[in-house]
């Protein structure tokens, strides 16, 4: 039988809002990580699209420099950007409309600075929605065995959920 | 006023916690967005500055804004 190549290692669906959500002892197992999250935000920011000075979700609880470059259509104009950190989707306000994100962490174990991507869709229920692509990266050649979602201030609602797989490549 | 918590999920053996943050992890966040609110108002500054200085070029050519940015559309 062969083994399974895409594995649940950890998920959470909050039962509280929370300011952020950390995954620790990630086992060094897998190939690739592969976290696939939903959430709404419960602070009182709102509309938070990646840019100066409104980041959106972003990774933390990792030391080295990060930085990111990403694309973003709404529907009636296109951007792109970077911005110093890793932000990885846009936030599109505190309503009950879930924004979806994928982020892929490739190589997660490997001694080499880590590209970090990521695909979101903030959808609103509203005029404006926002569909981001980001490239990252995160210069540091250690293994990555633990890391932390926020929204950089405001918190996580109630219902949303964190979803973290390994791949293996074998 | 409660304190802001986190959710810290162990991989290797499932334990869930919610732990309230501590007040470095709080300072931390309370410095990321007002760093954030700064870059906010140095990037409206900005657009604001370059809002004008494409006015400035409009009017230098007999045009208003609209008619500028419909001609480089």
């Amino acid at each position: 039988m062969p083994s399974p190549t895409y594995t649940l290692i950890a998920s959470n669906t909050l039962s509280t809002s929370a300011a952020s959500v950390t995954f620790s002892s990630i086992p060094s197992t897998y190939t690739d990580l592969v976290l696939r999250c939903s959430f709404v935000d419960a602070g009182a920011t709102g509309v938070q699209p990646m840019g100066a000075g409104t980041y959106g979700l972003r990774i933390t609880g990792v030391s080295g420099t990060t930085s990111q470059r990403f694309i973003r259509g709404n529907g009636s104009a296109a951007s792109s950007s970077s911005i110093s950190g890793l932000y990885m989707a846009d936030i599109n306000g505190t309503g009950s409309t879930f924004t979806s994100v994928e982020i892929y962490i490739p190589s997660y174990t490997a001694s080499q600075n880590k590209p970090i991507s990521s695909f979101s869709a903030a959808e609103a229920n509203a005029t404006t929605a926002y569909i981001s692509a980001v490239a990252a990266l995160y210069q540091n050649t250690s293994a990555i065995s633990s890391f932390s979602l926020d929204l950089l201030g405001d918190s996580f609602a109630v219902g949303s959920s964190f979803f973290l797989y390994g791949l293996k490549n074998s | 006023m409660s304190r802001p918590t986190k959710v810290v999920v162990n991989c290797e053996t499932g334990v869930q916690e919610v732990i309230e943050l501590t007040d470095a992890e709080i300072a931390e966040l309370e410095a990321a967005a007002a760093k954030a609110a700064e870059d906010a108002a140095a990037a409206e500054a900005e657009a604001q500055a370059k809002a004008a200085e494409k006015e400035a070029i409009a009017a230098k050519l007999g045009l208003t804004k609209e008619e500028l940015l419909k001609l480089l559309s």
